[in-house]
């Protein structure tokens, strides 16, 4: 157990970024809504999972809608508070804690405004030790723990409680809400015990995050290269280095989609580097070879300083590094490949672990 | 457009340089005056009379400025600024001017108006326009006596209209008011498109101020060329297009002394150092241009999001106030004052010049008036410069391996000793004109910014298209075709207007063409 202040939240957002995986939302945003919320009402209440008991009712919240969005139209605040009373309200129970969705992007700080205004502690886990785009891929999913009840609120004061039959049609009925209610809202689903959190969640995302955030602004401080303290802290592969030469975007089906290309630098002269996306980064591949696929990450660094470079900032000119990271081992499974591999999302490759392609 | 002047005003020096072609014919470096009229009236003056050039043959004057940022930095001359948002009830989580240093916004006087309106991401009203919530923002506005707004509205860059009807009642209700419009400013992403426009907004009376002192000045010695201003990124805008954007200049100063010092030196890839009266600026040259900053750039503290040069900034010029026990130099400085208060020229202010002078690495002023000085401290002092400028060196560097180092600007006297990590020290001829030099050779731009249909063309033919016709805009506005390249393509999809519709905006920027 440890107290999370906002000064720690630079760190957090800075890390979640890596593991956001160009998606998850701009950290920016996520950030300053912790912080404001921590100035309210003091600091948030970190639990290692360990410390939660097994018959506790762990409530995770977050954002659902498309990244871009987010940056232009930024949160009322009240929604997500709205949407976790909405469930304790439906379970006729207070949660005992709540916790992240994603440990990428802006979902791994949005469940901080949660914890801090009704002062209940943070669990240090994940369901995805990453982002998704889409609600059913986290791993309790795996472990067959269901998303509903699930309660989505907006910033105009509508909320509904969804019942589904499975975490599909979940992401099916909530992305329709979520594209009326203007591409951005809030959930709170997956009620789980603390025994389910234990076994079906990402352990110490959070901890993760913060040092991978540490790592960066050290490496920078002391000048050794930000893109290799990068990959030394999440055991990836620098799968390409150049230059932004196209990025084209579409908003549709209530997600951001798009694709980056960054024609190579140095030893990767002549040549495209193809980087698509829905949300979040999920294939690198160039005329000839597949790199690497999602459920592996894939993060685009800035070349100079390691920060880590967002779908929705993602600019032409820019100077970046592509890093490649082992995913959390349960995705490999042939469950964890159907959920989120790539042939989920259409693409016609089978997925090789990236340790296989660069170890 | 042979005979160009460039002139840089910066906070404690003018400088202006007469360039031919590629050739520095005349230059002078002259304090900036309170008033700065002054010391380019000066600054005219003596490169016109120097080169026997008569004022007809000018055919352009360029001006980069620090006035602007200084004035943020510095939070003197800025206007109380109200900021009119609209998006409720979204957006009410982090309201305008959330994460600015508490000092700045409290100059601004941090007014702010949450309305109603605002587009969701495919047109449609958030809520609904409401012009008596802006008539109430603009009597309470005006009852306050503020006379700078700026006008956001969620997704304006999508949909700029209710930005339009709100700016016109506040117009209309505080006519004194100048009003600035996000979208006019930035792009997509409310909070730095917001802190743009305000500002720009809170920077409107100084603008109006100082392009009128740059009109007068040039208009005095009877040069009818036109007056250009250097933006951010490196190119020129009209006079009358800085006066309505003065936030547009921001940075301009760094851009034009690495343009300079790559210029002067030849070198295309090097760390540039520039020293000044008040502040050091270190930045890195990649092919000749400055390296761009690809996170949030903050100016004053306030995150943005233009297009801008990376560069550290930190307290260390000629006019530093050098303190012993404990030694302190820097970041007081006093600026344009130098030739009255420090030391070798009579007055009472130790300053790092001062220092310099005594160590016997300068030769301005009257040496004597730094005789008495205890060698210790002049020792420990010139370490201590040397220390602050090897650190910040090291500390844009990025990698390990040694790098050109090219010094500019007046306040390089300061340095004589080789800069650890250096592979080399470069001080180019006319190194203290940089910045004006910079100006000089500023480039031309050439900008599209329209809404395509995408029904009859492909993306890919829409974006050809609009690269086409920004360079030859570029092309036609003075630049040479061979250096023309495109450095900014945007597009956002405008997916609720029928037939597939996309906003395109594309930037060409080129080299003046100069004959040799």
């Amino acid at each position: 157990m440890r107290q999370i202040t906002a000064s720690q939240l630079d760190d957090i957002a800075l890390g979640a970024a890596v593991l956001g995986t160009g998606g998850g939302g701009d950290p920016y945003i996520g950030k300053l809504m912790a912080k404001a919320a921590i100035d309210r009402n003091g600091p948030v209440t970190l639990l290692d999972p360990s410390e939660v008991d097994d018959d506790a009712l762990v409530i995770p919240a977050g954002m659902m809608g498309a990244p871009t969005v987010m940056v232009e139209k930024i949160p009322r605040g009240t929604e997500i508070i709205t949407a976790f009373e909405a469930i304790q309200n439906f379970l006729g129970r207070k949660a005992t804690a709540t916790m992240s969705v994603e440990a990428g992007g802006l979902n791994s700080t949005t469940p901080f405004v949660v914890a801090a205004e009704l002062g209940i502690p943070l669990v240090d886990a994940d369901m995805m030790g990453r982002a998704f785009p889409e609600i059913q891929m986290v791993m309790p999913s795996l472990y067959g723990i269901k998303a509903t009840p699930m309660a989505i609120a907006d910033e105009k004061g509508n909320s509904a409680i969804l019942n589904t039959i499975n975490n599909k049609w979940t992401e099916t009925l909530a992305r329709t809400m979520t594209v009326d209610m203007g591409c951005s809202a809030m959930l709170a689903a997956f009620a789980m015990s603390g025994a389910q959190v234990k076994e079906a969640g990402v352990g110490r995302t959070i901890t993760q995050i913060e040092s991978i955030g540490r790592t960066i602004r050290a490496a920078q401080t002391a000048h050794v290269d930000p893109i290799d303290a990068v990959r030394r802290a999440t055991g990836g592969f620098v799968i390409w280095r150049g230059k932004v030469t196209d990025v084209a975007r579409r908003t549709e089906t209530g997600f951001a989609r798009g694709d980056a290309f960054i024609s190579g630098l140095g030893e990767f002269e002549g040549k495209s580097l193809r980087i698509s996306f829905q949300n979040e980064f999920l294939i690198a591949q160039t005329e000839d070879e597949v790199l690497v696929t999602t459920p592996d990450l894939i993060t685009v660094l800035d070349a100079e300083t390691g920060h880590p470079i967002t779908t929705e900032t993602l600019r032409y000119g820019f100077r970046v590094a592509v890093l490649g990271m082992p995913c959390d081992r349960r995705w490999r499974t042939p469950a964890g490949i159907a959920l989120v591999g790539p042939g989920y999302f259409g693409y016609k490759t089978d997925y090789i672990p990236i340790e296989k392609r660069y170890g | 457009m042979t005979l160009r002047i460039g002139i840089d005003v910066g906070g404690t020096n003018t400088d202006a340089v007469l360039m031919d072609g590629l050739e520095v014919i005349s230059k002078i470096k002259t304090p900036t005056t309170e008033d700065v009229t002054g010391g380019i009236t000066t600054a005219l003056r003596h490169i016109l009379q120097v080169s026997g050039t008569a004022t007809s043959a000018v055919a352009g004057v360029m001006i980069g400025t620090t006035h602007f940022t200084n004035a943020v930095v510095e939070r003197k001359h800025l206007q109380r600024t109200a900021a009119v948002r609209l998006g409720l009830p979204a957006t009410a989580a982090l309201p305008p001017m959330v994460d600015w240093p508490s000092d700045l916004r409290d100059v601004l006087g941090g007014q702010y108006y949450l309305c109603h309106g605002g587009y969701e991401f495919d047109g449609r009203e958030i809520s609904k326009f409401d012009p008596d919530e802006i008539r109430a923002a603009a009597a309470d506005i005006r009852t306050k006596g503020i006379k700078a707004i700026a006008v956001s509205s969620v997704f304006s860059p999508v949909n700029p209209e209710m930005e339009g009807l709100a700016a016109a009642i506040l117009s209309a209700e505080v006519p004194e008011a100048f009003i600035t419009k996000s979208s006019d400013i930035g792009r997509i992403g409310l909070l730095e498109r917001e802190n743009a426009a305000i500002l720009n907004a809170c920077l409107r009376v100084l603008a109006t101020q100082t392009v009128a002192a740059f009109r007068r000045a040039i208009k005095e010695l009877g040069i009818s060329a036109p007056l250009y201003l250097t933006q951010n990124d490196g190119t020129l805008m009209s006079a009358d297009f800085a006066e309505q954007n003065p936030v547009l200049t921001f940075a301009s100063g760094p851009t034009n002394s690495m343009r300079g010092a790559a210029f002067l030196s030849g070198l295309k890839d090097a760390m540039v150092v520039d020293i000044g009266g008040t502040t050091a600026d270190i930045g890195a040259l990649a092919h000749g241009f400055p390296r761009e900053a690809s996170v949030a750039v903050e100016i004053g503290g306030v995150r943005t999001n233009f297009r801008m040069p990376d560069v550290y900034s930190f307290g260390l010029g000629g006019g530093s106030h050098v303190s012993a026990d404990p030694l302190k130099i820097g970041p007081q400085s006093v600026g344009y004052r130098l030739t009255q208060q420090a030391l070798i020229f009579g007055g009472k202010v130790l300053t790092a010049s001062d220092i310099a002078v005594a160590a016997g690495v300068a030769n301005i002023g009257d040496a004597s008036k730094v005789a008495h000085l205890s060698a210790d401290l002049v020792a420990a002092a010139m370490n201590r410069i040397q220390e602050m400028c090897e650190s910040a060196v090291d500390r844009m560097k990025t990698s390990a391996e040694a790098v050109p180092v090219i010094i500019v600007g007046g306040g390089s006297i300061l340095i004589s000793r080789p800069i650890a990590g250096a592979s080399e020290m470069v001080k180019p001829n006319h190194f203290e004109a940089a910045n004006a030099v910079g100006a000089a050779i500023a480039q031309i731009s050439g900008e599209v910014d329209r809404v395509f249909s995408l029904a009859s063309l492909t993306r890919d033919q829409a974006l050809d298209s609009a690269k086409a016709e920004a360079t030859a805009k570029a092309i036609q506005a003075g630049a040479d075709p061979k250096t023309v390249e495109i450095v900014d393509v945007e597009d956002v999809p405008l997916t609720y207007l029928p037939g597939n519709a996309t906003r395109i905006r594309v930037k060409a920027v080129g080299d003046l063409t100069l004959a040799k």
